[in-house]
């Protein structure tokens, strides 16, 4: 199954065409560097995107806390974490990196607080 | 009318304001203020919750308050004082004071050795596009829905068509999508896409939103709520096509067609404009037409990444410092920029010579998407700085530094040549 994929690594936006199925890739082509075809091959096999929203503050119905995934998490969990996250709230007072769900949707991704909230 | 008397005033303390705050205490300005008329610093990363800021200053990809939580904790740090919920009504570049209302003091003259401008900007509306039909309710600016969503708690809309293809307006596609919302399509006057192309990628791709270049929204339909808009192709005058015409259903617009530069207290302060960018006119260190007053950020001309924002105010708040403290480079020669091929506008806008050679970049930004070109600083007719780039496009900033040991009599012009 060929794949193309545009990397955006860098703004040249090159687009990447692979090559290969499920998890293997059998032919990588039109990156311009070393980064562009890790990147594509690494978005072929298992594509994984840093995810951020938001959670409730529990008593304060109008105040919102930013959170993100310490790191990205698989692209096709996005939905599914969101879910969880909906469904989630924080206490205050908060810090940076504070984790706020542990392990989302066993990811062994944990979602943090990107913000101070006293 | 209450006095307060600092060295360095800056109105406005989103990231310019910060980081031009932090860097005038740390080039020894004693007393540093942040005026600001939102209940928090941080300005518009408040609201822009995603990640993609700081990866040209901090090598990491941050979110919005992220990124800015790292100037206010280094603002409190060095001492920057700020006062929030206060609204800046004149400033009086003669007498080199700011005028401001504060709950607390009421109305309130700042005396200042120096002022910067960090009133970044906001969006262009509907009204400012004119398109033709009904009123109803769930019509927004891309900005104010993410402020309603990220800020606010309150979701604006179930079934959205979004109008421009700007970053703004595909992060809200990716943001409503994730908090449930359908999004129709994002639909483009322009032929190429507005914004980065990461965005793209992340925010359209990556959920199957159509992107629906060289169309438009022709008609808003809907009595109390939006009921629909009609979307056509344009030809090559941008004109819609109307017999291509179609109805798309949806309950919500959203408008991402572009930002202008806050300049009301540039202007009433009769500082020089430019035309294309609708900011005051500066130079390399970024001093505006009114000598004690330097400008920095979007209110100056509109960026795509925060990044140089910051880099750019540092340098604003850095001489105005200097200023404040009298210890600003005599200016020898003033050097007007001029535009050549494919070159909308280039910031600064002048060169001001010292008897110190400086390295300065000038940031610009393309007319029309080009590809396998080179960009060029000419002195008269001789290159004084050129550089190779694989494709240029006007919804990314180009940068090119010259030295200015190189600068002889002629006119000085950045152009876009094509490569051989």
């Amino acid at each position: 199954m060929k794949k193309e994929i545009i990397c955006t690594i860098c703004p040249r936006g090159c687009t990447v065409v692979v090559d290969g199925d499920a998890g293997n890739v059998n032919s990588v082509e039109g990156y311009s560097c070393k980064r562009g075809l890790e990147f594509a091959t690494a978005e072929f096999v298992s594509p994984v995107r840093i995810l951020t929203t938001t959670v409730k503050i529990s008593g304060k119905e109008n105040d919102l806390l930013p959170v993100r995934s310490k790191s990205p998490v698989p692209k096709d969990k996005l939905l599914e974490c969101m879910e969880v996250i909906k469904k989630a709230s924080a206490n205050v007072p908060v810090k940076r990196n504070d984790v706020i769900i542990a392990n989302i949707c066993n990811t062994g991704i944990d979602v943090v607080a990107t913000k101070d909230v006293k | 009318m209450y006095n307060m008397n600092y060295d360095v005033v800056v109105v406005g303390g989103g990231p310019a304001g910060l980081a031009a705050a932090v860097s005038a205490k740390e080039e020894g300005a004693e007393k540093v203020l942040i005026i600001e008329r939102d209940n928090a610093l941080g300005g518009i990363l408040q609201q822009c919750i995603h990640p993609g800021f700081g990866l040209t200053r901090f090598k990491e990809e941050l979110t919005g308050p992220e990124y800015y939580s790292r100037f206010t904790d280094k603002a409190e740090e060095v001492g920057v004082e700020y006062l929030l919920n206060s609204m800046v009504l004149q400033i009086d570049t003669e007498n080199k004071q700011v005028i401001c209302t504060n709950g607390e003091y009421g109305m309130v003259c700042v005396n200042a050795g120096s002022i910067v401008l960090s009133m970044g900007c906001r969006e262009r509306t509907r009204a400012n596009i004119v398109v033709p039909g009904t009123r109803p309710a769930g019509i927004y600016t891309a900005g104010a829905a993410q402020r309603l969503v990220n800020r606010q708690n309150t979701m604006v809309g179930k079934k959205v068509v979004i109008l421009g293809s700007g970053d703004i307006g595909m992060i809200m596609a990716r943001r409503m999508t994730l908090e449930g919302a359908q999004v129709v399509m994002v639909v483009e006057l322009m032929d190429y896409l507005a914004g980065l192309t990461r965005n793209r990628v992340q925010c359209l791709d990556d959920f199957g939103i159509p992107l629906k270049l060289a169309h438009t929204i022709t008609k808003i339909e809907g009595n109390e709520r939006v009921t629909g808009v009609y979307v056509a192709p344009v030809d090559e005058n941008k004109k819609p096509i109307k017999e291509k015409e179609e109805f798309v259903s949806c309950d919500t617009v959203l408008f991402s067609v572009g930002l202008i530069p806050e300049n009301e207290l540039t202007k009433n302060a009769s500082i020089e404009i430019n035309r294309i960018t609708n900011g005051p006119v500066v130079n390399q260190y970024m001093q505006t037409s009114a000598p004690a007053v330097f400008a920095c950020g979007n209110v100056v001309h509109v960026n795509d990444l925060v990044d140089n924002v910051s880099a750019e105010s540092e340098q604003a708040g850095k001489y105005a410092a200097r200023f404040a403290m009298g210890k600003f480079p005599a200016a020898k020669k003033e050097i007007t920029i001029q535009t050549g091929n494919n070159v909308r506008y280039v910031c600064p806008h002048k060169i001001s010579l010292s008897d110190e050679a400086e390295k300065i970049d000038l940031y610009f930004r393309v007319l029309h998407p080009e590809k396998g070109v080179s960009l060029a600083v000419k002195c008269g007719n001789e290159i004084i700085a050129q550089k190779k780039e694989f494709k240029v496009n006007p919804g990314e900033m180009n940068c090119i530094t010259v030295d200015t040991s190189k600068v002889t009599d002629g006119e000085i012009t950045v152009e876009v040549m094509k490569e051989d």
